[in-house]
Formats: structure tokens, sequence, C-alpha cells
């Protein structure tokens, strides 16, 4: 079983659930699972294109998957997923 | 919906970005939200991680994100926001504020001009524009009587 941290502004798609719990192999997979079983998340997860938002981060534990082997990231049992929207702004 | 804030948070956030001031700075509000009545309790400062123009720029780490949501979690919180600062610029949210926007979350823009905060707005992302929403600030005898 793989946890899948929701963030809070996600949540109201999500069932006000914070966190849920999938079957998968490796990340695209838990992804998918997610938002199969909430699929009011897909557009604020995926882009047209169906790839991960260029402003979603998806942490294994404490490791950005892009430092890894991204999407195909394999999972094993206990594995903790988080959703987390890039924060970011300024003044022009 | 209703918005609120402690009078002490927000001295808080006055202290925090005036600190910082010429550059940007940046945290994490948190509280209660009871149906659409939202009242801001708590803070967290965190670091601008920015590498382009700290001046101009703030950006937050994903893991200070995730700390801010654990911290919300255990105490029974919940993340309602961010704050920032625009030194020397009106607190009004530009497009780089608009393509970063989260739903949900209130964006405290504070005007930073010459080392002193003198406005300070709040927003709200709706249907893909920022609008601005009005709050109110809870004095010490408020909080207690919360």
């Amino acid at each position: 079983m793989i946890t899948i941290f929701i963030p809070t502004p996600l949540r109201r798609f999500a069932a006000e659930q914070a966190k849920v719990n999938v079957n998968a192999k490796n990340v695209a997979e838990a992804i998918r699972s997610l938002t199969s079983i909430h699929p009011s998340l897909t557009p604020y997860i995926y882009d047209e294109a169906e790839l991960i938002r260029k402003h979603v981060r998806i942490y294994l534990g404490e490791d950005d998957i892009r430092e890894k082997d991204g999407i195909n990231t394999l999972l094993k049992e206990g594995d903790e997923l988080s959703i987390i929207p890039a924060i970011a702004g300024g003044s022009i | 919906m209703s918005t609120s804030i402690q009078q002490d948070i927000l001295t808080k956030i006055e202290t925090h970005l005036e600190a910082a001031y010429p550059n940007e700075a940046c945290g994490f509000l948190l509280g209660s939200q009871i149906r659409k009545k939202r009242i801001i309790t708590h803070l967290i400062e965190v670091e601008n991680r920015s590498t382009e123009n700290q001046r101009r720029r703030f950006v937050i780490d994903p893991l200070d994100y995730m700390k801010a949501e654990r911290f919300a979690a255990k105490e029974g919180l919940t993340l309602l926001g961010i704050y920032h600062s625009h030194p020397d610029h009106p607190a009004i949210p530009s497009v780089h504020d608009l393509e970063y926007a989260q739903q949900f979350f209130s964006y405290f823009i504070h005007r930073i001009a010459a080392g002193k905060m003198t406005d300070s707005r709040s927003y709200r992302l709706l249907d893909g524009k920022f609008i601005e929403e009005k709050f109110t600030i809870l004095d010490l005898k408020e909080q207690i009587q919360l």
C-alpha cells in the first residue's frame, strides 16, 4: 500500500481527505490510481499533454521524484508520496 | 466567506517583512475555517529560496511546504494561506503571483515602503483571477472571546 498526501488546496477534490491509499509499483501508477479514485483532481495534477503540471511537485518521502526516475520511480510497500504545489510569486 | 486575522499575527508579519526589506519575505498562515468563517491564528516564517532576485521574487521550498502541512495536522489547524511582501511596490498581485496561485488559499500581500509596512491586502483565486477579500483584524479581547 502506498500513501499519497493531498495538499490542503486540493482536498476539496479528494472528498476532503488528507491521505489516500493506493496500490502501485511506481509513481505514475500511484498518481493514476489516485485520479481514478478522485477524478476531480485530474486537471490539477496533469496538464493538457497528460504530463504532471509544471507547478506540481511530487515527493517520495523527502526526495523530489525529478531527482530520481521521475514518474517511473519505483515504489515499495509503505512508501509515502506527497503532492506539493509550487509556491512562489513576486512584486513584478 | 469572512476572513479574520489576529492582531498579534499581523504584527509578527510586519516584523518579519520589515526585517527582510529590501528583499521579499514570505510565510504560511494557519488557523481554522468553519463553514465560511476563516480565522488566521498562527504563522510560520519561511526562508525565501529564490535564486533569481529576492527583491522581486519569492520561492518557498517544497520541504518547507511539507513541514507546514505536518505542523497544521499535528496542531489541528488548517493551512489557510501565504503571506509575502512587495518591497516598494503596491500590495496588488503581480502576474507572477497569479501564475503560482492556488485555489482555497488566502494570499496576504504587504507593501513595504522604505522599510515600513504601509498596506496589507488579501486575495483569493476565483475562476483564474485574483479577487480581493476584505479581512478583519481581531484584537486581543476578541481573540480571548474566540
